[in-house]
């Protein structure tokens, strides 16, 4: 059949590809193309992460690598609160200013080592932020929202002004990871682990009523089931890695303060997901291998970078873009091709 | 007496500032973010014509009104409305534009404390043997008269009534023939101005810096969550409760605590109250 | 029967600013009848349904179920209790297999406790008595229906899933609202009978509807409302032969006579 390029009756369709069809369930190990298929995406990120410490040229690039993990962090939980659950937190840097400033605490007060305290930070550091962000989940999304972005404003102008915890100083001396090495792959490791858990997570039947918390409200409801308590549940999940990778990163800066609260932590992690493709979960990643290094490079321009990102934002969002790793993801499943209406 | 004075004036200062996020957000549903950045915006626009410009000093006021009026209009018409209905979209769309107008201004050069705007009238009063200063006083009475009008602008004018028509019901108005778009811009149109109102009437006892940005929208928000989201009366009636309440605290406690009666009050009503002294219940629930 | 009534509705109103949707409702429903609800456009039974199960907060009245007021209570510790319910309006997970829509209400703590539909106790595994639902309710047994997406299956076995949904809880009663509604002539000849098996496995019904011919084979009584009021209530054929009845549907005496002979 000649495709007349005349007829306006032509449309653009979207197919998946033949190999994907074919890797469908337990086929997938029909061949090595099929299980190459598959498997590949996957493998050459942990491969790509894992080999990352070792081709950063010096020292400044390998500490970078350790902040990107952190912000990767922090994305993947607001992709998973936002795109799958719902809910937009508009102030990751509450969840990591709490884990940082609780990791320190534990760790100056108390000398607990960092192997300690991270696990410990985490947990009451997600509780503490839960319970804070407990009166806002019965109600819409917006409240949500504008608490988060309070809670960090806040707490930098409390600590400030009370002059308490170490006030403008911040807290100082607090214990490192002993090692370059540790430290990359102690953040890369845990990076990698959260990613797969949640990934996993979404798909069990409990990731199933998360989800239900965003799409479909009502049958939980319907089913007897309290909404907020699973509200609760995934912020906990979302606060306990943003605890985490402030944990991590007190103990990689040694020290711990106001800064932590910085819109950085709340923005970038926005940014990366839309800029990464939001629901995917890995998109956020991605988005932060390639925000983090930038603003890294913009540090001389000052506070631009959060000008820049903000822009990123806006024009993303606005227009509407699916972001990275969902167009690369549909490239990759499938194939377009003119055909007759 | 002090505290009836005092907190007359912090009252009528956060009323001004919230008025201008509350009717955005009563007419076309838009949590506008930006509204703080625009408040510190429009100083900095009056400083510029001021100093850099020359421009006697009410022109200058004027002129900073409207052109802070239209920047606000334009920001919706070419960004906001094509997210409008997502709340969620717009939260962080109009949160960044005004993160990318502070911080912006903030990398300008626009830091530290040297820049302020004159009073109006120098000097000050006795009343009841507190000292006030005419700035202040202005401060209430136009603040009063801002309120005022606004109830006679919103009861009595086309565009007024077309705009209280929305914030009832978008649907209906719609019906009647009312564009709502064009009424969204309108609406942001009033709300930048009176956020430049605002300005121009407070930065004058202070210094115009970039981090009030921040304070100013935590502190209208948190008016208008007490006030109900959306009634325009709630929040000049949860300006005077958290006023009162900060200039208690100060008095009592100590200034620092300013802030954090302005979180507790959003988390108390939260609890209690979640829709506010009178907001409307279905504002809460998610839809059946 | 000379036992208390299931559920009781009694002077139930409802008021949406200025409209009055419901005007001092009350009714009785007795354990294992089928009662119907039918009515035009906007009398109201929608609201009934959203009222009585928790979804909108009632201006006044009292449900008392086993002679508990349920009035009030948030939606979830109603269904909870077994009063369940369905939408007319669907939200599925589309991309997910049919069964998999059964998890959520798998999950639930009743569901738990009671073992779902013929679980008979202890939960088993949340998939498996899934797909056993499923296949009792109508989809082909030991087929790959119940695997199927979601977004593939007809009107028909949506409905069912939305029974499913509540059967998963093992309830005492079900409201459906409209169910017959969007379905083939022979979709719904085949949905007539599941509804007369739930009512022989002792589940009470209330069924608001709009296809009076399918309603009137099940019901035992209908009830009629019209602007938020009831109108009258008893057995289908008493229903239907009723002045007021056809009124409130086809407008008055005079109306249809100049219908008739235009």
């Amino acid at each position: 059949m000649i495709m007349n390029q005349n007829t306006p009756q032509r449309r653009r369709e979207r197919i998946d590809r033949g190999i994907k069809v074919r890797c469908q369930g337990i086929y997938s190990l029909m061949s090595w193309r099929e299980m190459t298929y598959i498997t590949a995406p996957r493998a050459a990120l942990i491969a790509g992460l894992l080999a990352l410490p070792l081709v950063m040229p010096g020292m400044y690039w390998q500490r970078v690598i350790s902040i990107v993990c952190i912000y990767a962090l922090l994305a993947v939980g607001f992709d998973f609160l936002a795109h799958f659950v719902g809910l937009v937190s508009l102030g990751g840097a509450f969840f990591v200013g709490v884990g940082g400033y609780l990791a320190a605490i534990l760790n100056t007060a108390w000398a607990l080592p960092p192997i300690a305290t991270i696990p410990a930070a985490t947990v009451i550091g997600a509780t503490l932020c839960t319970l804070l962000l407990l009166p806002c989940l019965p109600l819409r999304g917006v409240y949500f929202a504008i608490v988060t972005l309070m809670y960090p404003l806040f707490l930098a102008r409390v600590i400030e002004a009370l002059d308490i915890l170490g006030g403008t100083d911040g807290i100082m001396g607090i214990d490192g990871f002993g090692g370059r090495w540790t430290e990359q792959y102690a953040v890369i490791g845990m990076l990698l682990i959260v990613l797969f858990a949640v990934r996993r997570l979404v798909n069990t039947d409990i990731g199933l009523v998360l989800r239900g918390v965003k799409d479909n409200d009502q049958a939980i409801r319907a089913s007897g089931m309290n909404v907020t308590r699973y509200k609760a549940l995934a912020v906990f999940i979302t606060a306990a890695m943003g605890c985490m990778s402030g944990a991590f990163l007190v103990h990689i800066y040694m020290w711990s303060g106001i800064s932590q609260f910085a819109l950085d932590f709340s923005i970038l992690p926005i940014a990366a997901t839309v800029i990464g493709g939001g629901g995917t979960l890995a998109g956020p990643v991605i988005g932060c291998l390639i925000l983090v290094p930038v603003s890294e490079l913009l540090r001389d321009f000052g506070t631009l970078r959060i000008v820049f990102y903000a822009l990123i934002l806006v024009a993303f969002i606005v227009f509407r873009s699916e972001g990275i790793m969902v167009y690369a993801q549909r490239k990759y499943h499938q194939f377009e091709r003119w055909t007759q209406v | 007496m002090d505290i009836l004075v005092y907190g007359t004036i912090n009252s009528v200062s956060l009323a001004l500032y919230a008025l201008g996020f509350a009717l955005v957000y009563g007419t076309s549903r838009l949590p506008n973010f930006a509204h703080g950045a625009l408040f510190v915006l429009a100083g900095f626009i009056t400083w510029f014509f001021l100093n850099s410009l020359g421009l006697p000093y009410p022109v200058a006021i004027v002129l900073a009104m409207l052109v802070t009026a239209v920047i606000g209009a334009l920001i919706y018409q070419f960004i906001l409305v094509r997210v409008r209905g997502m709340e969620i979209s717009e939260i962080i769309a109009s949160y960044a534009l005004g993160l990318a107008i502070l911080e912006g201004l903030r990398w300008g050069g626009f830091k530290g404390m040297s820049y302020t705007l004159p009073v109006f009238i120098e000097g000050s009063f006795a009343v009841a043997g507190i000292s006030v200063d005419y700035q202040r006083l202005l401060v209430v009475l136009i603040g009063a008269a801002v309120v005022g009008m606004l109830w006679l602008f919103t009861h009595f004018t086309r565009i007024g009534l077309a705009l209280r028509g929305m914030a009832q019901d978008e649907r209906a108005a719609m019906m009647l023939g009312i564009d709502s778009d064009r009424m969204a811009v309108v609406a942001m149109g009033f709300g930048s101005g009176l956020a430049a109102l605002a300005a121009v009437l407070l930065l004058p006892l202070g210094n115009i810096v970039v981090e009030s940005g921040y304070n100013i929208l935590i502190l209208a928000i948190a008016v208008c969550i007490v006030g109900g989201l959306g009634s325009w009366m709630g929040a000049v009636l949860a300006a005077f409760l958290i006023g009162f309440a900060q200039i208690l605290t100060v008095v009592y406690l100590g200034s620092h605590y300013q802030m954090v009666v302005a979180l507790l009050a959003i988390i108390l009503t939260l609890i209690l109250k979640p829709s506010g002294l009178f907001g409307r219940q279905k504002e809460l629930e998610e839809r059946v | 029967m000379t036992q208390a009534p299931l559920l009781q509705v009694k002077e139930l109103s409802k008021t949406f600013g200025g409209i009055r949707a419901l005007e001092k409702v009350s009714f009785d429903v007795h354990e294992g009848e089928i009662l119907g609800i039918i009515g035009p456009n906007g009398s109201g039974k929608t609201t009934i349904v959203n009222g009585i199960t928790g979804f909108i907060r009632l201006t006044s009245g009292q449900v008392l179920f086993r002679g508990r007021d349920i009035a009030g209570k948030p939606a979830h510790k109603i269904a909870d209790m077994g009063v369940t319910r369905t939408f007319q309006i669907m939200r599925p997970y589309y991309s997910l297999p049919a069964y998999k829509n059964l998890v959520i209400p798998l999950f639930s703590p009743r569901a738990r406790r009671t073992g779902g539909w013929r679980g008979g106790g202890r939960l088993g595994d949340r998939h498996t008595v899934g797909i056993d639902i499923l296949e009792e309710i109508g989809f082909e047994r030991d087929s790959h229906v119940p695997y199927k997406a979601t977004a593939t299956l007809p009107t028909g076995y949506l409905k069912r899933l939305e029974l499913a949904r509540c059967l998963a809880l093992k309830p005492e009663i079900i409201i459906c609202d409209e169910v017959f509604s969007g379905l083939s002539m022979s979709e719904i000849a085949s949905m007539v009978p599941l509804i007369e098996r739930l009512q022989m496995d002792g589940i009470t019904l209330i069924m608001i509807e709009h296809r009076l011919r399918e309603l009137f084979k099940v019901a035992s009584r209908v009830m009629v409302l019209n602007f938020g009021r009831k109108l009258m209530e008893g057995p289908p054929a008493e229903v239907m032969a009723d002045a007021r009845v056809k009124e409130a549907y086809f407008g008055s005496r005079e109306v249809r006579e100049v219908m008739d002979h235009a």
